[in-house]
């Protein structure tokens, strides 16, 4: 065992390894606040159309040679994540039929696209890295861990800032547009925070497996709880633990990073929901 | 003192008009039931008073004081609310939303009256308690002190015995008219016309004709006849 703890302190001390577990927790941070507004407002799957958005983009942008692919990929996310949200329950094609639509036509362009223009020797490596998330997140400068600690702490300030409003526009958007709340501004917000995480968490888990990151710490929370607030912190508890734990595991035992986060929310999610029916059961 | 006027209003959805021609008003103090079969356009008209969606010609004009949020309401259930993880606070303080304006937070103030509210309607002790675990009639209730919290002005409730049994229901009419003797003004939905006719001190009814007035002239038109049947005649 103190030779596990050894290690473990050894690897911490690395600079790289620091910055991937302060980037990996502010994501999964960040990542569980919205959840439960997502699972709730019947938007589970959203994580997963808009990061293959971001595919399809991030092929666009490496096709066009640009530098910095988050010129292009952050705009069309956003747009997409506002088109999805907004759209609601008056869009004639409706919401899981439209993420889905979107989802599997941007992994398909953006797929044929790197095929087509692709300048790198290892195609199939780099698709892989982008779906099942790549070591990028071990090799992070210094400035983009910066960036990402600076918009997880404007992620978490304006969920704050607007707890209320967002628990009211969730639980009853019509009650709220009846008595004057702009229900149609928070959608508008909670879009744009949702697409700046999807951008954000794809360097960590890769595109195929936000959804995990999103659904999995809000639907473990609400097997156990049974207020908003308790639900929210108890969701954003487990999946920077989750966050933490996988990332130190994969960095151990030498499993890929986003998968062994994801099977630790997974794993939670199990003993939660056993935990919830004991609970209901003794009740 | 008149609160809501309707004049020649046209409602419903992409310029299809499912009720025009329709004119009422409704005073301070009033209990108003609007009264109709399925499909005729109750849950549009509500929508349209609310504001929710435009009429499609006419005007709602609002007066007596009564501000833009200055209407409360008291929907039907969703399918998102019944698995919903909130506390019976949380839903009933969710009714100042629109009163705090930029403010992140509820203030004190707001808070001692979400608890006058929710002792008004007798629900205290189930504060704490998760919304998605109450019964129908509970449920209902903490909606209507939510809608309270908004305004104690002008209710707008629809349907708010859907779904209740008996005795419940007679609880409820009886909570929503103890209300409307404390001075708010109610505009409810209804398809049960015995209670209409018991509580309500105006009827409008839309489908095919429209009629509006107070409960007497309501008695003594021909639509009733038509659609109430029995429980008018007792």
């Amino acid at each position: 065992m103190s030779e596990i703890t050894e290690k473990l302190f050894m690897y911490l001390e690395l600079p790289f390894v620091r910055y991937a577990v302060i980037v990996g927790v502010l994501i999964a941070l960040c990542s569980s606040l919205l959840g439960v507004t997502l699972v709730l407002k019947r938007f589970s799957f959203i994580g997963d159309g808009l990061s293959h958005v971001a595919f399809g983009a991030m092929a666009v942008a490496s096709v066009l040679n640009v530098s910095n692919d988050m010129v292009i990929v952050l705009p069309v996310t956003v747009v997409s994540a506002i088109l999805l949200l907004s759209g609601g329950r008056k869009a004639k094609i409706k919401g899981d039929a439209a993420i889905a639509m979107i989802s599997v036509g941007a992994l398909a362009f953006g797929y044929l696209l790197m095929n087509i223009f692709s300048t790198s020797s290892n195609l199939s490596g780099d698709v892989c890295s982008t779906l099942f998330g790549s070591t990028s997140i071990l090799t992070l400068t210094s400035k983009e861990v910066w960036l990402c600690v600076a918009l997880s702490v404007a992620v978490v300030v304006i969920f704050l800032l607007f707890y209320n409003k967002i628990f009211a526009v969730t639980f009853d958007e019509d009650f709220s547009k009846a008595v004057g709340t702009k229900a149609q501004r928070y959608n508008f917000l909670l879009a744009t925070v949702i697409a700046v995480i999807i951008v954000l968490a794809m360097n960590l888990v890769g595109s195929l497996l936000i959804s995990a990151l999103v659904i999995f710490p809000a639907l473990s929370a609400m097997r156990i709880f049974r207020s908003f607030k308790a639900v929210t912190i108890c969701s954003a508890v487990v999946s920077v633990i989750c966050a933490f734990v996988g990332i130190i595991i994969s960095i151990l035992a030498g499993t890929p990073v986003g998968s062994t986060i994801v099977a630790a929310d997974a794993v939670v999610f199990i003993i939660f929901y056993i935990a919830g029916m004991i609970r209901g059961g003794v009740q | 003192m008149e609160q809501l006027i309707c004049r020649d209003v046209s409602l419903g959805y992409e310029g299809n008009a499912i009720i025009s021609g329709l004119n009422f008003s409704i005073g301070s103090g009033d209990y108003l039931c609007i009264v109709g079969e399925n499909g005729s356009g109750k849950s549009t008209l509500m929508k349209t008073l609310l504001g929710l969606i435009p009429p499609l010609s006419g005007e709602i004009v609002r007066g007596g004081g009564l501000c833009a949020n200055e209407i409360g309401y008291l929907p039907q259930q969703t399918a998102i609310q019944r698995d919903f993880p909130a506390s019976v606070t949380e839903i009933v303080l969710s009714g100042f939303q629109a009163h705090c304006g930029m403010r992140p937070f509820y203030n004190k103030e707001e808070k001692r009256t979400a608890l006058e509210n929710m002792e008004r309607l007798g629900i205290t002790d189930l504060a704490k308690r998760c919304y998605r675990e109450l019964s129908g009639g509970q449920q209902q209730r903490v909606l209507l002190a939510r809608a309270l919290c908004a305004t104690t002005k002008l209710l707008l409730l629809d349907e708010p015995v859907a779904g209740l049994d008996p005795m419940v229901t007679a609880d409820m009419y009886a909570l929503i008219d103890s209300l409307n003797k404390e001075g708010v003004t109610i505009i409810m939905i209804s398809h049960d016309i015995c209670a209409a006719v018991k509580y309500a001190s105006h009827i409008l009814h839309i489908g095919d004709v429209l009629f509006f007035g107070t409960k007497q002239e309501y008695l003594r038109s021909d639509v009733s006849k038509y659609f109430s049947g029995e429980c008018v005649k007792r």
